[in-house]
């Protein structure tokens, strides 16, 4: 089967003032994939992240998305090209109910199968709780809503950061379970994890970081634990 | 006693005008943690376009609003997208001080434009139109109108605000707007359309001033320190408590005034200050 | 080992800080050589200098934008009539009691004031100022609404001819002026300034490590009030004339100061005094423009704001790392030991 390419990280290079967080970092994503990044805690997996929705400046041609250069653009506009992150600690709007964080998703009224009906077939609880604040639902709950905020766009491709802090070992194991169905369905995801064992389980291709770089990558049934343990921590 | 209770009823009238100054300063600070100083000098510049309206096009200032409304939205939005967009951020500073500098525009060029004269809008058979009540207290209609059109404001903000898209793009702008931009939302455009929307209650209350009291280029300042105190005394909570902040400081001035005209507007400053004093969180807000 | 070492100076700010001090010797000698004239554009001069360095010490050093300060300059005009034309004292004692009164004044203004954070202190400085110029309108024996005129017999326990009190004037502004840039300059390489730094870096962390906030901006607040009333005293001692429109004008005192402390730098110590100097050539040059004036200077000055938050002044420093008072550190590499 074809791969069509759907991301293209090239030699990005991302800068905090003087700061420098990521040196040339190269990752593609194809259709159909779970792309894991794994890598401690400060080795730019979450810099990456952001300057793939446009939250950090980068040149155009350091981030391809679908055959366009999208570097630089104002993330709302890269949402619109269906390019939606799960961001880091699900940050909710803690003043909307459940589905009013839904609705905002859909803002940007991209075509597709993802509807309220949908994600409510997906996440059955959330229908129960649609008019409670955000804010009063628990960790994993508040995660469905996260996820299913960001597929309310429509996204060819679902960046998740970090899915599993602060949750109970077996509600993130429950989470993955849906974003592999959410995968199956035809969505793309790139998740960054610090959860190793969870990574390899579910990704297709793995990417490690270490200090701003890509330290390893390869195919996540090919690569040793040694090899990873090497990669991870510098040594 | 009679003339007592003459002065709380137009206390309450005036109130619902102070009320409509601070929904639209509420408004934008709640949506973008904006305060902007240019506020009542923005009220008073759609008075000044009313009275060009009116004079032009010999509209009754009422049916001017047709036209002011709409200029002011079109005024509030270019000056976000424009001016405050580029100082939002963690410092005050910038905002703050660019909001000043435009407020000294405003008047100046109005005061070139206008000269320092006293206006007003003639509004004809209604400005003197009046409901008798007793023999000492008579409503006037156009008082009333306004009472009656800043509770409708502040029932559509409110169906605005949890009923609709926008209004929910506002309240999740305001939550997070950094997670909103990475939702689609386009921050930028959202902080406009709300100071549009400001704008446009700025329309409204600055021709229904206009109608009833003198104006000049130097009367925004009053204007905004109204609006602010009707917003610190109802609570920052919603603009439930701003309406009852506005009909406070109106029924205060109002009561001073009837004693000694002189203590009218001190009166209201003071009170304002002895509310901060005794209940910083407003008379009107949440206990903590 | 070479290492490096921090240092306040540099060559230039040590240069710099004599040629100060040799600068404010020779304005001292001005009185005795300048023309009456002379005399009172400097004077004009060194009081819209002391009233930016002083917003610019409030604003740009505590974060407290205040709109306000008219409030201080009014009141210290007031209290400076009131005690030389109806306590008949002498005029150059009530200077220092200006600035007793304003600071007890300024505590309780203070402990209302900071009950409003940020952007809302902003406007409830503005309405105490407008509560100020309300109750002076209310005091008939000082003229209510029209205000009161300084009786000549006053003016003169300062000096007989006008020469003398323009000599005077000069004199005292100077000595208040230098005061204030030095008590600005202490409190800055103190502590306080220190701890300003933090808070202006992060309040919530400067906070969260002990930093008393409320506290060192009370001291600012005060501080600032104190030495406002003073200058404002001196202003209204020079035109002999005051009432509450133009004691607690909001445009002179407070617009007109903005607009000459953003443009010449905020919250740098050099950058008030440049846009005062700046502001005083530009009205000495120009005809009067009136309200095209202030719509120009209103206009620079967000101007600035949006290209250039730190001014004329912070655009030279960041150029050319130029820094002409020992306030900031410099890193130097240490001579080989």
């Amino acid at each position: 089967m074809p791969e069509a390419q759907l991301l293209r990280v090239n030699a990005l290079k991302t800068f905090y003032g003087d700061f420098q967080a990521l040196y040339g970092v190269d990752i593609e994503v194809s259709a159909g994939q779970i792309v894991a990044i794994i890598g401690a805690n400060g080795a730019g997996k979450s810099t990456l992240l952001n300057s793939i929705v446009g939250l950090n400046p980068a040149p155009p041609s350091a981030i391809r998305f679908c055959g366009t250069d999208i570097g630089g653009e104002a993330p709302y506009r890269i949402v619109r090209r269906g390019l939606t992150i799960v961001p880091e600690g699900r940050r909710l709007f803690t003043s909307l109910s459940v589905e009013e964080n839904l609705l905002i998703g859909a803002e940007v009224k991209r075509p597709g199968e993802w509807t309220l009906a949908k994600i409510y077939q997906l996440f059955p609880i959330l229908r129960d709780f649609r008019n409670r604040p955000a804010r009063l639902l628990s960790g994993g709950q508040q995660q469905m809503v996260a996820i299913g905020r960001a597929l309310m766009s429509n996204p060819k491709l679902l960046l998740c950061d970090e899915l599993s802090l602060g949750l109970a070992p077996v509600v993130v194991k429950e989470i993955y379970l849906y974003i592999k169905r959410i995968v199956a369905g035809g969505v793309s995801a790139v998740i960054v994890e610090q959860d190793i064992q969870q990574a390899l389980k579910i990704a297709d291709h793995v990417y490690c970081m270490l200090e701003g770089r890509i330290a390893l990558q390869g195919p996540a049934r090919s690569l040793s634990r040694e090899a990873i343990a090497a990669a991870y921590f510098g040594v | 006693m009679e003339h007592l209770a003459n002065a709380l009823v137009q206390g309450v009238m005036i109130g619902g005008l102070y009320s409509m100054f601070a929904v639209g300063l509420a408004l934008i600070f709640g949506v973008m943690r904006l305060v902007n100083i240019a506020h009542g000098d923005l009220i008073v510049l759609s008075a000044y376009v009313a009275l060009v309206a009116t004079q032009s096009l010999g509209l009754n200032p009422l049916v001017s609003l047709v036209v002011v409304v709409p200029v002011m939205a079109l005024v509030g939005y270019a000056l976000q997208r424009g001016l405050f967009n580029r100082t939002m951020g963690a410092d005050v500073l910038p905002p703050l001080l660019v909001s000043f500098g435009l407020s000294v525009i405003i008047q100046n060029a109005l005061l070139m434009s206008f000269s320092a004269d006293n206006r007003r809008l003639q509004a004809g058979s209604i400005e003197v139109a009046s409901v008798t009540l007793t023999d000492a207290i008579s409503i006037g209609v156009l008082p009333l109108l306004q009472l009656v059109l800043a509770v409708l404001v502040i029932f559509g903000l409110q169906l605005l605000l949890y009923r609709t898209a926008i209004g929910r793009a506002f309240r999740a702008v305001s939550d997070d707007p950094k997670v909103a931009q990475l939702m689609g939302l386009n921050n930028k455009h959202v902080f406009g359309l709300a100071m549009a929307l400001s704008c446009m209650i700025v329309a409204l209350a600055g021709v229904l001033l206009a109608i009833r009291a003198n104006f000049d280029p130097a009367t925004g300042p009053t204007r905004l320190i109204f609006g602010f105190e009707a917003v610190i005394i109802g609570g920052l909570t919603n603009f439930w408590g701003t309406l009852a902040g506005g009909i406070f400081l109106g029924v205060v001035q109002s009561v001073a005034s009837s004693f000694d005209p002189g203590w009218q507007i001190l009166a209201g400053h003071i009170a304002f200050l002895v509310v901060l004093a005794v209940r910083p969180n407003g008379l009107f807000g949440a206990a903590n | 080992m070479s290492g490096f070492h921090v240092t306040r100076s540099s060559t230039l700010t040590l240069v710099s800080s004599i040629g100060a001090v040799a600068l404010a010797a020779v304005l001292a000698s001005g009185a005795l050589w300048a023309s009456n004239d002379t005399l009172r554009l400097a004077t004009d001069v060194f009081l819209y200098v002391a009233l930016a360095c002083l917003w610019n010490f409030l604003a740009g050093y505590a974060g407290l934008v205040s709109v306000g300060q008219q409030a201080y300059v009014g009141l210290g005009g007031y209290v400076l009539f009131a005690l030389a034309a109806k306590a008949n004292m002498p005029v150059l004692y009530t200077i220092p009691l200006l600035g007793i009164v304003a600071a007890l004044l300024s505590v309780p203004s203070a402990k209302l004031l900071f009950r409003l954070r940020g952007a809302y202190f902003t406007i409830g400085s503005w309405v105490l100022a407008e509560v100020f110029r309300l109750t002076a309108i209310l005091i008939v024996p000082l003229g209510g609404g029209s205000g009161m005129s300084l009786p000549v017999r006053v003016a003169q326990t300062l000096g007989r001819t006008p020469h003398d009190r323009f000599v005077m004037t000069y004199l005292i502004a100077l000595a208040l002026l230098l005061a204030i840039l030095v008590m600005i300059f202490l409190v800055l390489r103190s502590r306080i300034g220190l701890a300003l730094t933090a808070i202006r870096d992060n309040e919530v962390a400067a906070r969260s490590n002990g930093v008393n906030v409320d506290r060192i901006k009370l001291v600012v607040y005060v501080a600032a009030a104190s030495a406002t009333a003073m200058v404002g005293g001196l202003i209204f001692l020079q035109r002999l004339r005051i009432s509450p429109d133009a004691g607690f004008s909001v445009n002179d005192w407070t617009a007109l100061i903005i607009f000459m402390v953003v443009i010449g730098g905020i919250g740098t110590f050099e950058g008030p005094i440049l846009g005062a100097l700046i502001y005083v050539f530009l009205r000495e040059t120009l005809a009067t423009l009136g309200p095209v004036y202030l719509i120009i200077l209103g206009a620079v000055a967000i101007a600035v704001m949006l290209v250039e938050p730190r001014g004329i002044w912070g655009f030279v420093r960041s150029r050319w790392g130029v820094q002409l008072l020992p306030l900031g550190f410099f890193v130097g590499k240490s001579p080989q030991r």
